[in-house]
């Protein structure tokens, strides 16, 4: 087939930059070239639209090992441990086909965690559906959690924390974002850097098959009524597979056989070979008929874009094949010989004796298009003034009641426990907590992670909404008593050709940047997924932030659930009243304007370490962070936990009464002390400066406020823990 | 005491075994599906996980795996065979123990907490247990045990069951059924009580930071009963 520029603009790319690739390569490339280019060269392979933008992020610190760039992020947790962990998304094929989506979503991740040699120990997730209503959103959301709990319960790796969300601007373009965490010895860290000349390049894992050609593609584009077609885009999973690939891998990695090893994710052979080849600086040499098939007859272009599951690349030591070989063999796993590394500094391909493809290196990676895309400033929304007597004709039980059974709220129990969330018999919180928390196997420390976005708030002022998802997610490991350290994180957003959509990128990624400098939380790995638009119709900006801390002691570990009648309930910072963007102003008093609560950075750092160190110390019995819903939402949680009861004093707070309970203030925690201990803890407080306040009291059973309403535990929980299953049913 | 735990293909909880019975004084070896023969063991455990990936039916291919000779030969022998979850579906498929194991009623894998009730302390498991009631693990899609009524009253007559879903207070009722099996049955042995296949996890129940620690109480007098 001859190739000319109807058939690039087909595979995704733009006129000029088609025109570069002639230019570059001084000839018109042949099928097999454009396609390579085309999965080079897509949005989703070459961040073309975010780069720039992504090298502003703080991505450096003490105890970074690995920062973006590899397969995923390192970050050293002492005694020689470290832990590799990145967060990805799998939008466009889980909305295409929800359960093969999101399983090969969660089996990627896992690749490229133990595609570095760390055995993964965790999952965590966040979805985002469209509005319950809507007609996709039900059988979305089941094929989907099927799908996650299909690929990672076969693993035998617990899914230990999540988020999810329900929104109509996710109507036509759900998100699936799936985060692995994994254990790894510092000296046994695997880097995807090709060395050596005349190496063995191997395939290992899964046959080739015609699955998932132009899956990076797919994802780099909107979607219009034409999508059902691109079902055959969305590879299939295998997770036994997968299992296997990576008992045989650790094997291979304890030995010392492997020069580079990088796993075939998006793009697969086409992109895997190429970055290996492109970190060493080195020309690679590949053999198409090599390549283990699963179909037959199958060409050049179909076997370097196919992006079948459970495949990896290996640059081997020379004369240590036979001794991979065997360890393939013993777990049943495909294992050829395909090609080697080159001192060309071009990829080359070869099928049937006939050279199919030869492309200088650099040409593809360091000649990809950037783009320094038009956006548009967010202007911060006037405050809304809302009156008194509206908010007094609220009864606090009713707006209560609504708010803890909102789906965005509620108990997502009906979702996690299709999750295995125990196997590997480590994991010290469940999901449900602000942190899912694994021990470190056969040590006393922990490790926390959670994954937080907030796309109301991103939408209604990116830049704060960026810094609040950050911070958020520091709170949520502050909450378990870990310190924070790293983030990953997975920007979902619409269009970037779209001025605003990309304002909405461009200023979200200055929040995270500044909130993770600030709290000295550095990014050190992530995704970003556009286009997450169908027609024209984007979703609302939705980064999610996956955070990662270490608790040196595991027995002091935190969780909510209150633990002792008569103890205290302390709100610590400062309640201001902010409803603007509140769950309670959208789903209470209809109001979708106005900006979202301030973060203040000063303030969250201050009262994170500060809680920090009462932990420490041994004085908090119980702790959670005051977020979406705000403080009643937030106590409510911890007494329907802890299964006791809450007599909350009458606040001397000068601001109404409804403000209070529901406002979203940030950097807010509660946390449970002993009466005992108030003085020793007010002292603490009032040397850092913290601003605290009395909540009240624990009881046996019921939530009382202000001495006039009376909410039972049960019917607490009747609120919270109902609404999805029955959704569901 | 010598314990065996064997690997399949997509064995997951091998590890999480190998743990629990260490910790409670087992000396255990990990043994590998495709030997021929089983080192010397006091017991022999199938561990949970996804042998050959659940394909053609859950534990069916494992059932047919080499070492499986061995360890057939050996529960006939009267030697000490324990099937965990995936461990409990290939026992199933070898015939060691009666019945089949279904798809969950829900349709949903199931991972939580649940109570179950020993019906029979006549046997190497469970003698000597001072509760009756435990507080078990269960993390399965295919847990709802099934068998034909003449196989139902034979298990009976002959007191297979091992443990029933319960609740709290032992109360055996269908609300506290989790996947719908006949009779609540979470558990059963085959005839001559040397071979126990059960759904759940008591390696997940061994530590007060985890899920629970009745797990403990089960190694620790299973160990005991073994001596």
């Amino acid at each position: 087939m001859e190739v000319n520029e109807q058939i690039a603009i087909d595979h995704g790319l733009k006129s000029d930059e088609y025109k570069k690739i002639c230019k570059l390569l001084k000839r018109t490339p042949n099928i097999t070239e454009l396609g390579i280019f085309s999965a080079m060269w897509n949005e989703h392979c070459s961040y073309k639209s975010s780069r720039l933008h992504l090298k502003k992020l703080p991505t450096k610190g003490k105890k970074v090992i690995q920062g973006p760039g590899e397969n995923a992020g390192v970050i050293d947790i002492e005694d020689g441990d470290a832990i590799v962990f990145k967060i990805e998304s799998h939008n466009h094929p889980s909305f295409i086909e929800p359960y093969q989506g999101a399983a090969t979503g969660v089996g990627g991740i896992m690749r490229d965690v133990f595609t570095m040699g760390a055995r993964p120990i965790a999952n965590l997730n966040s979805i985002h559906f469209g509005s319950p209503q809507h007609k996709k959103t039900k059988n979305l959301l089941r094929g989907v959690v099927h799908g996650i709990g299909g690929y990672g319960n076969c693993m035998g790796v617990p899914t230990i924390a999540g988020q999810t969300s329900f929104d109509s601007s996710y109507n036509g373009n759900i998100l699936v974002n799936a985060m692995t965490l994994g254990l790894v010895k510092k000296n046994k860290i695997f880097y995807s850097k090709a060395a050596g000349l005349n190496k063995p390049v191997i395939y290992v894992g899964s046959k080739t098959g015609r699955d998932g050609i132009h899956g990076a593609s797919m994802a780099s584009a909107s979607f219009d009524e034409k999508i059902e077609e691109k079902k055959p885009t969305v590879q299939v999973g295998d997770p036994f597979t997968e299992k296997l690939l990576l008992e045989a891998c650790l094997e291979l990695m304890a030995g010392d056989s492997i020069i580079a090893i990088q796993d075939m994710g998006a793009a697969g052979l086409t992109s895997s070979s190429i970055e290996m080849a492109s970190k060493g600086n080195l020309g690679i040499e590949i053999n198409l008929n090599k390549v283990p098939c699963r179909e037959t007859k199958m060409t050049p272009y179909e076997i370097m874009l196919s992006e079948s599951q459970e495949r990896m690349l290996i640059v081997l030591e020379n004369g240590k094949e036979e001794i991979a070989k065997k360890i393939f063999d013993k777990w049943n796993l495909d294992f050829a010989v395909i090609g080697k590394t080159t001192n060309s500094k071009n990829i080359e391909l070869f099928f049937n004796q006939e050279k199919v493809a030869k492309i200088p290196v650099n040409i593809l990676v360091e000649n990809s298009p950037m783009y320094d895309r038009k956006w548009k400033k967010s202007k911060l929304p006037k405050k809304n003034k809302i009156k008194n007597e509206v908010l007094n004709k609220l009864k606090i039980k009713d707006v209560l009641k609504k708010i803890l059974s909102n789906q965005n709220i509620c108990s997502k129990e009906w979702i996690w426990q299709q999750y295995d969330h125990t196997v590997m018999g480590d994991t010290i919180q469940k999901p449900g907590g602000d942190s899912g928390v694994v021990r470190v196997h056969g040590t006393n420390k922990a490790v926390a992670a959670s994954v937080d976005s907030s796309a109301v708030y991103c939408w209604a002022h990116p830049l704060t909404g960026g810094k609040q998802v950050v911070a958020e997610s520091w709170r949520n490991l502050i909450s378990v008593g870990a310190t924070p350290i790293a983030i990953t994180n997975c920007l979902n957003f619409g269009s970037p050709e779209k001025e605003d959509n990309m304002g909405e990128f461009v200023e979200c990624v200055q929040g995270i940047g500044e909130a993770s400098k600030y709290l000295n939380f550095p990014v050190v790995s992530g995704n970003v997924s556009f286009y997450n638009q169908t027609k024209e119709v984007g979703i609302k900006p939705t980064p999610s932030i996956g955070g990662v801390g270490l608790i040196k002691d595991y027995k002091k570990m935190i969780s909510m659930n209150l633990k002792e009648i008569d103890n205290l309930v302390l709100i610590i910072g400062k309640t201001g009243g902010h409803i603007d963007q509140s769950l309670f102003a959208r789903t209470i008093l209809d109001e979708k304007n106005g900006p979202p609560p301030e973060v203040n950075l000063f303030n969250e750092k201050n009262n994170g370490e500060s809680i920090l160190n009462l932990i420490d110390k041994g004085y908090v019995k119980s702790a959670h962070d005051i977020s979406l819903g705000g403080l009643l939402v937030a106590i409510s949680k911890m007494c329907i936990k802890g299964n006791k009861g809450i007599k909350i004093n009458k606040s001397k707070n000068l601001i109404n009464e409804i403000e209070y309970f529901f406002a979203e203030d940030q950097g807010r925690y509660l946390i449970e002390i002993n009466k005992e201990d108030l003085k020793e803890v007010t002292k603490i407080l009032n040397k850092n400066s913290v601003h605290h306040e009395e909540l009240g009291i624990i009881t046996q059973n019921d939530m009382i406020i202000n001495e006039k309403t009376k909410v039972t535990i049960d019917e607490l929980k009747s609120y919270y823990t109902n609404w999805l299953s029955k959704y569901m049913s | 005491m010598k314990s065996s735990v064997i690997t399949f293909p997509g064995s997951n909880c091998d590890r999480d075994m190998d743990v629990a019975l260490k910790k409670f004084g087992f000396n255990n070896k990990m043994v590998w599906h495709d030997d021929n023969e089983l080192p010397k063991s006091d017991l022999v455990v199938l561990p949970g996980g996804f042998s050959y990936g659940d394909y053609l039916r859950c534990g069916s291919m494992a059932s047919k795996s080499k070492i499986m000779r061995s360890v057939i030969n050996f529960a006939k022998s009267g030697g000490l065979v324990m099937g965990i979850c995936n461990g409990f579906q290939i026992l199933v498929e070898t015939g060691l123990v009666p019945g089949v194991l279904l798809r969950n009623k829900y349709l949903e894998f199931i991972c939580k907490n649940v109570f179950v009730k020993l019906d029979n302390k006549e046997n190497s498991y469970f003698k000597n247990l001072n509760k009756d009631i435990l507080e078990f693990h269960i993390a399965h899609n295919e847990g709802n045990y099934f068998c034909t009524k003449d196989q139902l009253k034979e298990i009976e007559d002959n007191n297979q069951i091992a443990i029933y879903y319960c609740n709290k207070e032992g109360k055996i009722e269908d609300q506290y059924n989790p996947n719908g099996s006949i009779k609540n049955i979470a558990g059963i042995f085959n005839k001559e009580k040397n071979v126990l296949g059960m759904m759940p996890h008591p390696e997940r129940m061994i530590d007060q930071s985890l899920s629970g620690e009745d797990g403990s109480i089960f190694f620790k007098n299973l160990i005991n009963n073994i001596k």
